[in-house]
């Protein structure tokens, strides 16, 4: 009985060291709540909700990266080219600084294909590159943020626009972003549908399976006769999917676009699947644990700033949560000699 | 079977398309074929089962199974893995291994080694192989498991499964094979009935060779005692206990075994680098502790590690930053800077000292060859003024004619009067250069002999002692 009893005491301590950050989080959460107990109330609720819901598409797409052990460091920047690309072609008729005066009425759909197809292929690019010249994804999606950039701002810079932020979105476009059925906002119904299927494709699929194994143990995979190349770069291209199309929502969420746009948000999705339980090390990640990472982050974030905490201590905060999760991370799943 | 280093995993990796070989032929039932990459090997019915095992340990185990060659939902081509198939075939296949214990859908890493190595058994008998090669496949199992693994392997084949199996385990061979095949030196030396075998004959034949290398003669005077440790138990307990052992002044230490006695192990945790749970270590007779390799420093202590590339060298650094890195404090100034004329003249020292072949000091160290390479990481604790110098396999991969400058120098340091310690898994080496050897078989010590007066089969007997 007493070793039963000890075998217990042990499993229970291990399963609070594996979610001790998320357990920590939780207690931020409560604490901000008891501060200010306001932040808990509908509307502010759905407004975290809505700001979670770019994040999550975007900290989803990130987490197939991660899941090899690598980072995607070009995603902000990618976030901004899809907002820019997509809200150029978007504005409305009468709106003064068009960024093409002669265009149209144009389909939705087409400024976002664009827009997705752009990043879809931004990531196969990086996706190629890390798979056939063996560069670290790190190393690769820093090259390809600048690139990205670049392109971005000379995009941008193109004349009439001259790098004038653009605004007078149509309202079709923004309705994706700000708008609601009911009282349930379109953007967290995107995040939601985006949710199940980058589920059923990392449970369902030989794909997602793959991606697991190939993140888990790289020659296990290729001794089993697994296309390494091919799941490289097909991940790395959802991923350039998946984070762009969160930079058209992030346009149409806040009605407007710079090249600006998404800078740091990378880091924020990789915090946030940190904290989601992303082992840094490649194999292990869920979509739920990906949720649960990025809505914590945003209350938190939005939280300190409801209870009124000076934004540079803020900052301080946050590092403080990324490097105690990827702590907690490497002690899990190192293996003590 | 073979001693360590005779060619037996290499020749099974050829043979499973890992490595491909240069020369040779290789007939399948009777058949010429060609077998350039795993894939190939799978196909024709040939699988191995590693040392390492190669499994993912945060999925299933249907999942490690069945990796690459998943079920379908609905046509080979769809994307969809159908998952009640999948576990199906898993249950049913674990069932026809006897494998009750393991269910598809247990994480492997809540597995034990066994268990582990039962799913890699079974996914090799999932790819219909008529040959599994199994690669040392008990070195991490206890007994009642190795029973285990061999209730397996026999009801492989009744099932008309040909198994090679590659073990230095004797008793174990001698209890589960039909036939043996004996390597010496990469070199095929027999096949023989088991029945017709004995523990006895086995080593004679593994290890019946003339002596070709050739040692510097000489003997050092031995004086008092330098090191001694006793009873060091390691908290793991699959690695090294109650390990005791006396090094002299002037003297070389071998310290012989198979691979797996925890020579290493034993050795690094004297040094600091390993935890020990007992054990208490004296230094000119007096009981020190030694923490970690800083304090083995202090002591007097120098560590020449066993793998060169991976915890020796600095390859992209230069021969002169590679040999005084351990020593770096010596050459500062009063405002903490190095002083590089200082610096420089001990670089060509050892250099001069230790004969080390280097186009110049600023070449990096990893265009040098092998035994040039040791020889910078000799001198580099030779600079640190070492009594006492731990050699972990010093002549391993390195060619004959710089293997005979190394044993120089290690008749010169003897000669010096420091204590050398050398583990070897080079039979002769360790009947050549040493004075004494300490034979370890499976983490103990099974014997200490006099290297004038033993005789190799001696030294493969204590070996295995306790194997099996």
């Amino acid at each position: 009985m007493k070793v039963t009893a000890v075998l217990d005491g042990k499993r229970i301590k291990q399963m609070i060291m594996e979610r001790a950050i998320f357990l920590v989080l939780l207690l931020l959460v409560v604490v901000i709540a008891i501060i200010n107990p306001r932040i808990l109330r509908l509307q502010v609720l759905r407004d975290i909700l809505m700001m979670s819901s770019t994040k999550i598409i975007m900290a989803l797409g990130m987490m197939f990266v991660i899941l090899t052990g690598g980072v995607d460091l070009g995603g902000g920047r990618l976030v901004g080219m899809a907002a820019v690309i997509s809200a150029s072609m978007l504005q409305t008729a009468d709106y003064v600084r068009r960024f093409y005066p002669d265009l149209g009425q144009i389909p939705l759909i087409i400024p976002i294909l664009l827009a997705v197809i752009a990043g879809t292929l931004f990531g196969m690019m990086n996706g190629l590159i890390v798979a056939k010249f063996k560069v670290p994804a790190f190393i690769a999606t820093l090259s390809s943020m600048l690139i990205i950039y670049g392109i971005n701002s000379i995009y941008f810079n193109m004349p009439p626009n001259n790098s004038q932020p653009i605004g007078g979105l149509r309202a079709d476009f923004t309705y994706l972003g700000s708008g609601s059925i009911g009282f349930v906002p379109v953007i967290v119904i995107f995040a939601a549908v985006v949710s199940v299927v980058v589920w059923i494709i990392l449970n369902k699929t030989v794909f997602g399976k793959n991606i697991y194994a190939v993140g888990g143990n790289p020659d296990a995979a290729a001794v089993s006769g697994i296309n390494i190349t091919q799941t490289l770069v097909g991940l790395f291209a959802v991923c350039g999917f998946l984070i762009s199309f969160s930079g058209v929502l992030e346009a149409a969420r806040t009605g407007g676009a710079t090249n600006n746009y998404g800078s740091g948000y990378e880091l924020d999705a990789i915090a946030s699947c940190v904290v989601g339980g992303v082992s840094t090390t490649g194999g292990v990640g869920t979509v739920s644990g990906v949720i649960a990472g990025v809505i914590i982050f945003s209350f938190i974030n939005y939280g300190l700033t409801f209870i009124g905490v000076n934004p540079y201590w803020q900052n301080i905060i946050k590092g403080l949560i990324i490097v105690s999760a990827v702590s907690f991370d490497i002690r899990k799943y190192v293996q003590k000699n | 079977m073979g001693e360590n280093g005779a060619g037996k995993s290499t020749l099974m990796k050829c043979l499973f398309g890992l490595y491909t070989m240069d020369e040779g032929e290789i007939f399948f039932n009777g058949e010429p074929v060609k077998i350039d990459n795993v894939k190939e090997a799978l196909k024709l019915g040939i699988s191995m089962i590693h040392q390492e095992l190669h499994l993912i340990p945060y999925r299933s185990v249907m999942e490690n199974i069945w990796l690459g060659r998943f079920p379908r939902k609905g046509g080979k081509r769809s994307p969809m893995v159908d998952h009640h198939a999948m576990h199906q075939m898993t249950a049913d296949l674990l069932a026809e291994l006897n494998l009750t214990a393991i269910e598809p859908t247990d994480l492997l890493r809540t597995l034990s080694v066994s268990k582990a190595q039962s799913v890699e058994i079974a996914k090799a008998v999932s790819y219909d192989s008529k040959i599994i090669i199994m690669d040392e496949p008990s070195s991490s199992l206890t007994e009642n498991e190795v029973e285990h693994l061999f209730n397996i392997i026999r009801s492989l084949k009744e099932r008309g499964v040909a198994i090679i199996y590659i073990s230095h385990k004797m008793e174990e061979i001698l209890q589960i094979s039909d036939e043996v095949t004996i390597m010496r030196d990469g070199k095929y030396v027999g096949t023989w009935p088991s029945g017709e075998l004995t523990t006895a004959t086995i080593i004679k034949r593994m290890v019946g060779r003339d002596l070709t290398h050739r040692f510097p003669t000489g003997e050092s005077e031995i004086g008092e005692e330098l090191l001694r440790i006793e009873d060091y138990t390691s908290p793991n307990p699959r690695s090294f206990k109650n390990v005791s052992m006396t090094l002299r002044k002037g003297e070389i230490l071998g310290i012989g075994g198979l691979v797996g006695a925890q020579r290493t192990e034993v050795l690094e945790a004297v040094f600091g680098l390993r935890l020990h749970t007992t054990g208490k270590l004296f230094v000119k007779g007096k009981e020190e502790t030694c923490r970690n390799p800083h304090d083995a420093k202090k002591l007097g202590m120098a560590l020449l590690t066993e793998e060169r590339r991976a915890t020796g060298i600095f390859p992209v650094l230069s021969v002169q930053a590679n040999l005084l890195i351990a020593n770096l404090k010596k050459y500062q100034n009063k405002n903490k800077l190095l002083n590089n004329a200082k610096m420089a003249v001990d670089t060509k020292k050892s250099i001069a000292d230790l004969d080390i072949k280097t186009p110049s000091a600023r070449t990096l160290i990893k265009s040098l060859s092998g035994g040039n390479q040791q020889k910078v990481l000799f001198a580099r604790w030779l600079l640190t003024a070492p009594e006492i110098l731990i050699l972990d396999e010093p002549t391993r991969g390195i060619d004959v004619g710089a293997k005979y400058e190394i044993y120089v120098i290690m008749r010169e340091l003897a000669a010096q009067g420091k204590g050398v310690v050398m583990i070897s898994s080079e039979m002769p080496e360790l009947l050549g250069m040493t004075d004494r050897i300490v034979v370890m078989s499976e983490g103990r010590v099974s014997g200490i002999v006099d290297s004038k007066k033993t005789t190799q089969e001696e030294i493969m007997e204590l070996a295995t002692k306790y194997v099996g």
